[in-house]
């Protein structure tokens, strides 16, 4: 067992939730309360990496961060080394990844919060970050819980753009999806095998406490 | 003094009014469709132009404008000043009616807010519903709470949507007499919308017809709903 990749996975899944929450609570406001037209490309963009391919999105952000691009070149000189091939660059690419996990439970939580509540709490005075932090955030933490759970494992879980991205670094691009890989490619499939299981494991704990917690078919 | 002259489309339906309410506490009547609803919505700030819907015109409370579409003036629903209490009294459903009633007034320092919930709940006779969650309530207490909660921040204009229509009619008669002393000692003039004409007349108020998204009438409940007086009094027989 790889504890060092697994220690890696789960401290760049936390990250990435961690982050995904941050971002993904004020986007998923502003796709239900605000009024724009160009809401619908935003909706679009955020749910773009259910569709493409890991892979793809993985040499897009391989290229974009790298040294042909001025965004590249500037990473570079602010942190004194590129992102692509560093913790930092596999979190970049997770939280992009992973971004419509986070985001689409929260649309439908915030979504499914009756108008007229927001009507009344603006008409009380409430701005919209006080609408979503005292209304819209306490009414869907099922949602919340659910984004939460659903970045995580879907970070857990994730192949293609990490290693695109990140390539197989041990201690700082090698997660638990590579060392499984890693193994497959080497025969060793015993090992293989405890690796799926800990990832299996990590997927049905997790769930489980998403349903746990939900519960409320049951209550 | 409220000044109103709009021309709303809302999909297929046409509001078109322009009066002046003077009076502290002004009817307006209508049956179901006429459009009060959506006169008291766009009165709150709460519909703008969109996909489906157009607004013209101007809406002035004392000497604010909060609407002006001709010279792009909008002024947000909590910034106007008003409050709306619909039939659904849309509390939150994960606070209690304490929290409920004291969530416009984040402004006010902690013992001037529990004193002014305090003052509220006793007006709406809610006193003993404080620690109890919405779901807890009946149709009729949730109204009063509702109540409580949008004249807690001091409105200039209170805009009721038939609010006591959970209220059986000794409990609503009770509750409309307490507040309208409360009201016109602080100054608050009301709008309210209704299709029961006994509203009208049990208030003395003023009242706009509005029929089918227009202004039929406006004047003395006697003059505007005199037809409606005949109605009901028919219904009621020679006894």
């Amino acid at each position: 067992m790889d504890w060092q990749a697994f220690a890696l996975t789960l401290r760049l899944a936390t990250t990435t939730t961690a982050i995904l929450l941050v971002v993904a609570v004020p986007l998923a406001a502003l796709l239900v309360l605000g009024r724009s037209r160009w809401l619908a490309l935003l909706e679009a963009l955020a749910a773009l990496p259910l569709v493409l391919p890991p892979t793809v999105l993985g040499f897009f952000l391989l290229v974009m961060l790298g040294p042909r691009t001025a965004i590249g070149r500037g990473i570079t000189a602010l942190l004194g080394h590129p992102l692509a091939f560093s913790f930092t660059g596999l979190v970049v690419g997770s939280v992009i990844y992973s971004l419509p996990f986070a985001v689409q439970p929260l649309v439908a939580g915030f979504a499914a919060v009756g108008p007229e509540l927001v009507d009344a709490a603006r008409l009380l005075g409430a701005s919209s970050t006080r609408v979503v932090f005292s209304l819209l955030v306490p009414l869907a933490r099922r949602s919340l819980i659910t984004a939460a759970v659903l970045s995580f494992l879907h970070t857990v879980g994730e192949f293609g753009v990490v290693l695109m991205l990140g390539g197989d670094i041990p201690g700082a691009t090698r997660t638990l999806s590579i060392v499984l890989y890693n193994q497959v490619e080497n025969f060793d499939y015993a090992s293989a095998n405890n690796t799926a299981a800990i990832l299996l494991a990590l997927s049905v704990t997790a769930l489980a406490a998403i349903y746990y917690m939900r519960g409320g078919r049951r209550a | 003094m409220l000044e109103l002259d709009l021309n709303a489309q809302r999909g297929s339906f046409h509001l078109q009014v322009k009066c002046r309410f003077d009076s502290d506490w002004t009817v307006i009547f209508g049956h179901s469709g006429a459009g009060k609803s959506t006169l008291l919505r766009l009165l709150a700030g709460l519909d703008r132009n969109g996909a489906s819907n157009a607004l013209q015109g101007r809406i002035a409370l004392d000497e604010s404008t909060l609407t002006d579409t001709a010279n792009g003036v909008w002024l947000a629903p909590g910034r106007r000043r008003m409050a709306l209490v619909s039939q659904h009294p849309s509390l939150f459903p994960h606070l209690n009616v304490e929290a409920n009633v004291a969530y416009g007034l984040s402004a006010m320092e902690r013992s001037t807010r529990a004193k002014r919930v305090t003052e509220m709940l006793e007006l709406v006779d809610a006193t003993e519903l404080a620690n109890r969650r919405p779901q807890d309530l009946s149709g009729g207490q949730a109204q009063r709470v509702a109540l409580a909660r949008a004249l807690a921040p001091a409105p200039r204009l209170l805009l009721l949507d038939e609010p006591f229509s959970a209220l059986d009619g000794t409990a609503s008669d009770a509750l409309v007499d307490r507040l309208q002393i409360w009201l016109r000692a602080n100054n608050v003039q009301t709008v309210i919308a209704t299709h029961d004409a006994t509203d009208a007349f049990a208030t003395a108020a003023e009242v706009a017809l509005l029929r089918e998204g227009q202004l039929a009438a406006f004047g003395p409940a006697e003059d505007v709903l005199e037809e409606e007086r005949e109605r009901i009094v028919g219904r009621l027989g020679p006894h």
